[in-house]
């Protein structure tokens, strides 16, 4: 069963559509995300299921029930915001224990439900403190006790980790998990940052100027790409011109630039049809260096030059130059990185690679 | 540091201006203890009986309530008033809203006899008389930009989150403003409300075009007592005066500081 679906939604400001004919459905309990740039639509489409927007056309419901009409404050959400929008006036208990004032909890009850959301967020001992003396990772974590203490039906987090440090947030991004998957409670959350949706989500939804790019689950999205800004946007991709030459039912025969002849599976390219034009896709990731005179293995070799080094402590970033072309490759690094001149032999396997369809097919509507 | 003659000169500049400026409304406080039947120098002793015969002057005592009854309706309704412009502006999508922001700054931008014949030419225009609810009226106009700048400021640091958080948790818009919106904007209504008691309280030019016959106000009660004689219960009244719209926002001030530092910054 679906907690949340979105059917037909589109959102228009004036001449400028926001998001375009959207359609998805969350499973009860699973965490998704919505993954894209700034001003890709995704902070859009979370105000219209929170009730702050009013969507242009389609329908929004919520456990079976279309909420279009109703209110914000008659939707049972639970809400967290980048920059916690606590109630600097009241207390941490009060702050928590505000959305109970609104449901007719009793009043011993309501202080035994603050306990316990305090003790969820480990912050118990902070009750009778305000929020301006907290630090920002403890504003958040209150700010998510006082958004499941009501518990609501759908969990909303727009950015909630973007405002904190980066070592916090890594921390908070896998409380923030636990405790989701502690209540169980369906949860969407916004982010622009591809490794916070890659770590914590069941799906991801990538977003690209107000429409879905793609849908699915991390590995899936990161591995089999449905296109190429998916490819780019999701860590460093190498994207190069392929001919295909034959499919099979098994892999598919491409004919790719600096790189000759090789086969992938056919999994990898799911929305190639035939023969033609085509992209290959490499993550940086999956590009190895090795020395010009290193043995061969099963892996495809061609010669590439380094052109620039981006040193980044236990990895690398290297920019090669492969006939014409410019690619990039992330390697771990062993003793030395390798200098900038240095003539390299790069080797990928075919099954790490991906291929999409020529450019101006779009297909996926 | 800052030194040589220049600023020496500037610095003996702006001392004079301050004596100027101060010097007269010290001297009104100093004579308003003088023991003399002049309100004028030398001093001839220490006295509380001027500040005894104002107690006892009906006419004065009658024109202190009016002043302190029009002032706390002009505060209340200038605010209230304020607080609804400043949400609407701020909040809503109004149409014309540049318009509407500059005609309720405008009072303070127009000269104050201009306006205050203006309405007086259009009270006898609509054929409605002078009367205590339009001096009210007049009193609402000069107050109500002082308390919509004020409002209108705080609301602006107000994050637009804090409330969409409040509404996500079930309160209902107005539940929303009385627990969360009023309470942060506090410090903004007791300033604006402050502004517009003492701007009413010792406001005297629309108050000598508007008000009613027979009605008197504490400064166009002094300015009728000066006609006659300038006696020393004026430097009194004086007094009274400058320790009410100078000790109340000084007293706001400092209240408002005390329960902020409570409430842990």
């Amino acid at each position: 069963m679906s907690d949340v679906a979105l059917k037909d939604v589109v959102k228009r400001f004036g001449s400028f559509t926001a998001v375009h004919r959207m359609s998805l459905e969350i499973p009860e309990g699973s965490f998704v995300t919505l993954l894209g740039p700034s001003g890709c639509g995704k902070t859009t489409t979370l105000r219209m299921i929170a009730g702050l927007l009013d969507p242009t056309e389609g329908d929004i419901s919520i456990k079976g029930r279309r909420i279009n009409d109703v209110p914000i404050h008659r939707r049972n959400l639970g809400l967290v915001f980048q920059n916690y929008a606590l109630f600097p006036h009241k207390t941490v208990a009060d702050n928590v224990g505000f959305g109970l004032k609104y449901r007719s909890v009793a009043r011993a009850e309501a202080e035994k439900r603050v306990r316990q959301a305090l003790e969820l967020v480990q912050l118990p001992h902070l009750a009778h403190r305000y929020p301006s003396e907290l630090s920002g990772g403890q504003q958040q974590r209150i700010a998510l006790a006082r958004a499941v203490v009501i518990e609501p039906d759908v969990l909303l987090l727009d950015e909630p980790l973007s405002a904190l440090d980066a070592n916090l947030r890594e921390n908070m991004r896998v409380e923030l998990k636990n405790i989701q998957k502690r209540i169980g409670v369906t949860s969407i959350f916004v982010t622009h940052d591809q490794s916070e949706a890659l770590a914590m989500s069941d799906r991801i939804i990538v977003m690209s100027e107000g429409r879905v790019e793609q849908m699915g689950p991390p590995e899936e999205v990161y591995n089999t790409p449905a296109t190429e800004f998916v490819a780019r946007f999701l860590g460093a991709a190498n994207i190069l011109p392929a001919e295909a030459l034959g499919v099979s039912r098994e892999e598919i025969g491409l004919d790719v630039a600096g790189f000759g002849r090789l086969s992938i599976p056919r999994a990898k390219a799911p929305r190639l049809a035939g023969a033609g034009k085509a992209r290959f896709v490499i993550r940086a990731e999956r590009l190895q260096l090795l020395p010009e005179d290193a043995p061969g293995d099963d892996r495809i070799a061609v010669p590439a030059v380094v052109e620039a080094v981006d040193y980044q402590g236990q990895a690398a970033r290297y920019f090669l130059r492969l006939d014409e072309r410019q690619l990039q490759a992330v390697n771990m690094i062993d003793e030395h990185p390798f200098a900038e001149g240095t003539t390299v032999s790069l080797r990928l396997r075919p099954r790490d690679c991906a291929a999409l369809p020529a450019e101006g097919g779009r297909d996926d509507g | 540091m800052m030194r040589g003659a220049g600023w020496q000169a500037i610095r003996l500049y702006a001392i004079c201006v301050y004596l100027f400026m101060f010097l007269p409304v010290a001297v009104v406080v100093l004579l308003s203890f003088n023991a003399s039947h002049f309100g004028a120098f030398p001093m001839t002793g220490f006295s509380f009986r001027w500040f005894a015969t104002l107690w006892q002057n009906e006419a004065v005592m009658r024109a202190f309530r009016t002043s302190l009854i029009l002032g706390g309706l002009t505060a209340l309704i200038s605010t209230t008033l304020g607080v609804l412009a400043a949400l609407a502006l701020v909040r809503y999508t109004v149409r014309a809203r540049n318009l509407v922001a500059t005609v309720l700054i405008a009072p303070l931008l127009v000269p104050e006899v201009v306006l205050a014949v203006a309405l007086l030419l259009f009270l006898n225009f609509a054929g409605i008389g002078k009367s205590m609810p339009m001096l009210l009226a007049g009193h609402v106009i000069f107050t109500l930009p002082f308390v919509f700048l004020v409002v209108q400021a705080r609301l602006v640091g107000i994050r637009r989150d804090i409330e969409e958080a409040a509404l996500s948790l079930g309160a209902s818009p107005v539940q929303t403003f009385f627990s969360v919106t009023l309470p942060l904007l506090m410090p903004a209504v007791a300033a604006g409300a402050l502004f517009a008691f003492t701007i009413s309280f010792d406001n005297i030019t629309g108050t000598l075009f508007w008000k009613p016959g027979g009605v008197e106000t504490v400064p166009t009660q002094i300015f009728a007592m000066l006609r006659h004689s300038i006696s020393p219960e004026i430097n009194a009244l004086g007094t009274v005066m400058i320790v009410m719209t100078v000790g109340l926002p000084l007293l706001g001030a400092a209240l408002a500081r005390k329960l902020a530092m409570k409430r842990g910054g």
